[in-house]
């Protein structure tokens, strides 16, 4: 096993059992298992967002990249949006989780299915499907931006706070139906390891070495937006945090195999959420959701990565 | 065996290739010569499966280039295009191991490993194996790519222009490399500029302009003054050094 995957993993047994421990008072089967979930949905996300981007990275040979530029954050805010719009905050709280979760997930993985199919299915290249996702973004931004004009300002508090990855709020009905779909879809995704491998070196080296680069592209898109969907609509959305997190594991991977880069990515993804959670939660007794520290601290690694570029 | 019939290929919507008619044998080291713009990276593109022929069709050995699935075609045929960049951080020896993906699938095996140990000794590459790939020369750079091709063990080799950054040394070396593989059985096509080099190591010659086979031979038949310079639009002499033709512009 690769150095960097052992420390990792060691690191997010510690993490764990920190997170699990610290602090706990009372009935230690009810705190188990109370964290336990906790833990579990921060590392299913973690995971999920971790893996789909250094896969989206890899399929699209760039490496400033996330899924989130796709617009998946900006669906799912709009959706939000328009329940709010529709329904009202009360209105909103009221539906059944479940329910909820599967459209949006629903929702979000057929928005891209389709994008896919169509750009796809016309010739176009990945450039061309990532540059029609950002279109797309803005466009459901500026929708969820008029709607919040037109709502009342208890109902866009609402809105606001799903604006944000919330990772210790998740509804434990939710969490097991999104770890089964997040861990087939991971496990597909490391089956094709060397095939990644092969798609990094590019669309005509890859095609040389017997790799049909567009399909194999097609195929992660998919499993992608698959990872990407059912974490958004189990926490919220995450734009950043897999740009820091990918960075991170290139840096420490020391080698360029997805064997171990999707593996430890969503170690790395794992440690950097529950250190962080155990942190702002157990230690620092704050309130602030780790998410908007994360988000922040990813931000400030894009802008690190493309002053690095423009200094090249 | 190579045969290319009737073919033709765009490039961006413009014709780039027309009605192209030619063989290229094993055994022997084709060189695919003419000025900028006339086509012959795109007809090694279209021959190697990278980009796809409006009319007209490629057969290796019989079969269907464009039919084959891309496994089997990329273990009977390797191709290195020109200005080939690789972003992921390999070393050397990780680089023209991917040559065996093919034959291995990313798993390689002894067998694998001696393939790739014997590509980087064939190229001079042997003691810079571990070394990354951003820490060398362009010239040491282009000999992994061309090991790569080498590691692939392939029925038709095609290197569109392989001299680019090397030295005069080096340039023998791969010319000699190709040669050995063509003797081998290997049908090797060159896209070479320096037609010195051409007359020294290739077997036959394809000229192309416009797009079009102007002229196709041994290289006592293409390299002559006549049709280079109607070739190129430019006066040309050729001359005869120690048994090798020398051309001049």
């Amino acid at each position: 096993m690769s150095r960097p995957l052992l420390v990792t993993g060691l690191a997010l047994a510690a993490a764990s059992a920190v997170f699990l421990t610290l602090g706990a008072r009372g009935d230690w089967s009810f705190v188990l298992a109370f964290r336990g979930e906790k833990l579990a949905a921060l590392i299913v996300v973690g995971s999920a967002v971790a893996a789909s981007t250094v896969a989206f990275q890899t399929v699209t040979g760039n490496r400033i990249l996330t899924p989130a530029i796709m617009g998946f954050d900006a669906l799912y805010v709009l959706i939000q949006t328009l329940l709010v719009f529709g329904l009202g905050g009360v209105g909103l709280a009221a539906l059944d989780a479940r329910v909820l979760f599967g459209a949006e997930t629903a929702l979000m993985l057929g928005a891209a299915l389709v994008l896919f199919a169509w750009l796809l299915r016309r010739g176009a290249d990945l450039n061309r499907l990532v540059l029609t996702g950002i279109i797309f973004g803005t466009l459901f931004r500026s929708l969820s931006g008029l709607l919040n004009r037109m709502i009342d300002p208890a109902d866009f508090a609402v809105v606001q706070s799903a604006s944000f990855a919330r990772f210790n709020s998740v509804d434990d009905r939710l969490l097991w139906p999104a770890a089964a779909v997040t861990l087939l879809a991971l496990a597909a995704l490391l089956a094709r390891h060397a095939r990644l491998d092969v798609v990094a070196l590019g669309r005509d080296a890859a095609t040389a070495l017997g790799v049909d680069h567009d399909r194999e592209a097609r195929r992660v898109m998919v499993l992608i937006a698959v990872l990407v969907s059912v974490s958004t609509a189990l926490v919220g959305p995450v734009v950043f945090f897999g740009l820091l997190v990918s960075a991170l594991t290139h840096a420490v991977a020391g080698t360029w195999r997805h064997a171990v880069l999707l593996p430890l990515s969503a170690l790395l993804a794992s440690v950097v959420l529950v250190a962080g959670q155990t942190l702002f939660e157990r230690v620092l007794s704050l309130q602030t959701s780790v998410s908007v520290v994360i988000e922040g601290l990813g931000g400030a690694v894009f802008l690190i990565l493309i002053l690095r570029r423009a200094a090249r | 065996m190579i045969e290319i019939r009737s073919l033709s290929a765009k490039l961006g919507g413009a014709p780039v290739l027309h009605d192209i008619d030619a063989t290229i044998a094993p055994g022997r080291v084709t060189a695919l010569v003419g000025p900028n713009g006339a086509g012959k990276s795109t007809l090694l593109a279209v021959i190697g499966q990278l980009l796809k022929a409006s009319a007209g069709s490629v057969t290796l050995d019989g079969a269907d280039l464009s039919d084959m699935p891309p496994p089997e075609r990329a273990r009977r045929l390797a191709i290195l295009r020109q200005n080939t960049t690789i972003t992921p951080r390999l070393t050397v020896a990780d680089l023209v191991g991917f040559g065996r993906y093919p034959h291995s699938g990313g798993r390689l095996d002894d067998a694998d490993l001696r393939i790739v140990d014997a590509c980087l000794a064939e190229l001079d590459l042997s003691a810079l194996a571990g070394r990354h790939l951003d820490t060398i020369s362009g010239g040491q750079r282009q000999r992994a790519l061309i090991a790569m091709t080498l590691a692939q063990t392939p029925r038709a080799l095609l290197l569109d222009e392989p001299l680019n950054n090397l030295d005069l040394g080096h340039v023998r070396r791969v010319m000699e490399v190709a040669r050995t593989r063509a003797r081998a059985g290997v049908a090797v096509v060159v896209v070479l500029h320096d037609l010195s080099i051409a007359a020294r190591f290739a077997d036959a010659l394809i000229a192309l302009k416009a797009g079009r086979v102007f002229a196709a031979g041994r290289p006592d038949e293409v390299i002559t003054g006549p049709t280079l310079s109607a070739l190129y639009d430019t006066p040309i002499d050729v001359h005869e050094v120690a048994g090798s033709r020398v051309v001049l512009t």
